[in-house]
């Protein structure tokens, strides 16, 4: 974990309430953070007016640049989609353990469901690196709330993409997407626990979850943000975000 | 030259006044990833418990105006695990006193604690928690009232090898009457305050935010409060005092100790920047000279009555 300084390149609206922020690394320090984010981890934003940071995934690294995309759901997203470009944010990172791909094989599948999906970008990014093939499934409540898409194609992903609503792309759930594809080697996913759950209980093949909690530091001081696993208790933001779907306990 | 930061709590003597306060700091080990934590006067482990405890549901987690509610109810993985594994790796990485935060639901429970952690190298006070407010049918239920408060003190002085410090709730109407009953149980000092019990509501789901609904208050909102109980338990009472409560800086540690703490914990600041306690230690030489005083002890209580 590194404390740096980034500046805010741009600060951008994808949606009615999802925003995207790039931000560059301006020191060596920050550039050596950077270098060492794994896909999965994320970072902690200092945010003026509040009195915690702010956890964000990350959702892409470009060299020297970072990206995250972030819901506006509170008053620190709030702060943060009112920001300008130049503006210097205090960020603690790489935080968290990150998506391990070792176990990927030659097709896995990531599925990602709302703001759940910023963090699956990077790694279909890396595992591209590393398999022919990537399988992406992005689920959606309705057509005003779809992102990034068009990023993960981009990449090289055969991307499915679903609404609750059917407004676009197949009607239903992220699950209801999956009789599609073919053959999995191992799966990946980030999104509302109802939608991790249904995974795990859908899916034979193992895979990992990326899970979400209130946090306090991010740091692992703090004991807020515990879930349960078959080890026992443990933290999301320095065990975690990244789980073992064969682990956690829903 | 002698060190203008030393401090002395009772027979424990600390190289400066500055302690991460339970509950924000683990067991150390994660701080001692990011710098080299024998800078510290001292640590304040976590909360410890006879048996293994998951904590309450989550969220935990809320925040406030400067400053944060947690409803954790002391996750900690049981007095045999960190004697056993946790400590010896402490050890390895810290050097100066430890001091070992019990928290039980009954005497038995904090008599057998306060037995096991005593026995414990390196560990140099006995921190009695009778004042989370996290937790039902224990805790804090033992800091309200002196009668029962001054019975934990009595029962944990009869068996520990160590400084016995009782940890005071701020959600009591005479705080003072409170620290009283344990300097006339016998505690050796004391340790003020824990978090204040506070609550906040979802506007949109028309819910408390905290799964427990009510969470324990922390950080610079609360620390007026803090200094105030401080100086009203430092004026009724002669034992050495810990203060806590919503330190955040360097001057904060020089006003609490103004207000009659010869050390002090520090707490949710260390969420926030998890390098601030190296940093106020950093910073307290120069502090020291700008306001003209020579040695740190020598403002210690000033202000008492």
């Amino acid at each position: 974990m590194h404390q740096v300084k980034l500046k805010i390149l741009s600060n951008t609206a994808l949606t009615a309430d999802i925003y995207r922020m790039w931000l560059q690394a301006e020191d060596s320090d920050a550039c050596t953070a950077l270098r060492q984010a794994k896909a999965g981890q994320f970072m902690n934003i200092a945010i003026k007016g509040c009195y915690l940071r702010r956890p964000i995934s990350i959702c892409d690294i470009d060299d020297n640049k970072i990206c995250i995309v972030y819901k506006v759901v509170g008053k620190g997203t709030a702060v943060m989609s009112a920001m300008q470009a130049g503006e210097l944010l205090d960020v603690l990172l790489p935080l968290g353990n990150g998506f391990d791909l070792t176990p990927a094989g030659e097709t896995p599948l990531l599925i990602g469901g709302g703001v759940g999906v910023p963090p699956m970008l990077m790694l279909a990014k890396r595992l591209l690196e590393q398999t022919e093939k990537a399988n992406v499934i992005l689920g959606f409540n309705t057509k005003k709330d779809i992102i990034l898409v068009n990023e993960f194609r981009q990449a090289g992903c055969n991307v499915t993409v679903t609404t609750a609503d059917g407004s676009e792309g197949k009607k239903g759930f992220v699950t209801d997407a999956m009789s599609d594809i073919q053959h999995i080697s191992y799966y990946y996913a980030c999104g509302p626990v109802p939608m991790l759950r249904a995974l795990k209980g859908r899916l034979t093949a193992e895979g990992q979850l990326s899970m979400e909690e209130r946090m306090g530091c991010g740091f692992g001081l703090c004991m807020g943000c515990t879930c349960q696993t078959h080890e026992g208790a443990k933290q999301v933001c320095t065990d975690g975000p990244v789980f073992r779907s064969t682990d956690i306990i829903f | 030259m002698d060190n203008r930061l030393s401090i002395s709590l009772g027979i424990v003597t600390l190289q400066n006044p500055i302690i991460p306060a339970s509950g924000t700091f683990g067991f150390g080990l994660e701080a001692a990833k990011l710098y080299d934590i024998d800078c510290l006067g001292a640590i304040s482990i976590k909360g410890t418990t006879v048996l293994p405890r998951y904590g309450n549901p989550t969220p935990r987690i809320a925040e406030c105006a400067e400053g944060m509610l947690n409803s954790v109810g002391l996750q900690n993985p049981g007095v045999d695990k960190v004697t056993e594994e946790i400590l010896p790796k402490l050890r390895e990485v810290f050097h100066q006193p430890i001091i070992a935060n019990i928290s039980g639901f009954s005497v038995e429970d904090y008599v057998q604690l306060a037995e096991k952690m005593s026995r414990e190298e390196q560990v140099e006070i006995i921190e009695v928690n009778i004042s989370c407010p996290n937790v039902h049918n224990g805790g804090m239920a033992f800091g309200t009232d002196p009668k029962a408060a001054g019975e934990v003190t009595k029962a944990v002085k009869t068996v520990s090898r160590k400084p016995v410090f009782v940890k005071l709730s701020p959600n009591v109407t005479d705080i003072a009457s409170i620290a009283k009953a344990c300097e006339q149980a016998g505690a050796d000092g004391l340790c003020l305050i824990n978090t204040l019990l506070g609550m906040r509501i979802n506007l949109r789901t028309r819910k408390p935010v905290l799964a427990n609904r009510y969470g324990g208050m922390s950080g610079p909102a609360i620390f007026p409060l803090a200094v105030r109980m401080v100086n009203q338990v430092a004026s009724a009472c002669s034992l050495p005092i810990i203060g806590c409560g919503g330190i955040s800086t360097a001057e904060d540690v020089l006003e609490m100790m103004m207000a009659g703490a010869s050390a002090v914990e520090i707490g949710a600041a260390n969420l926030v920047n998890p390098y601030v306690c190296r940093d106020i230690v950093e910073q307290l030489p120069g502090l020291l000279d700008q306001y003209g005083i020579n040695n740190i002890t020598d403002i210690i209580g000033c202000t008492t009555k």
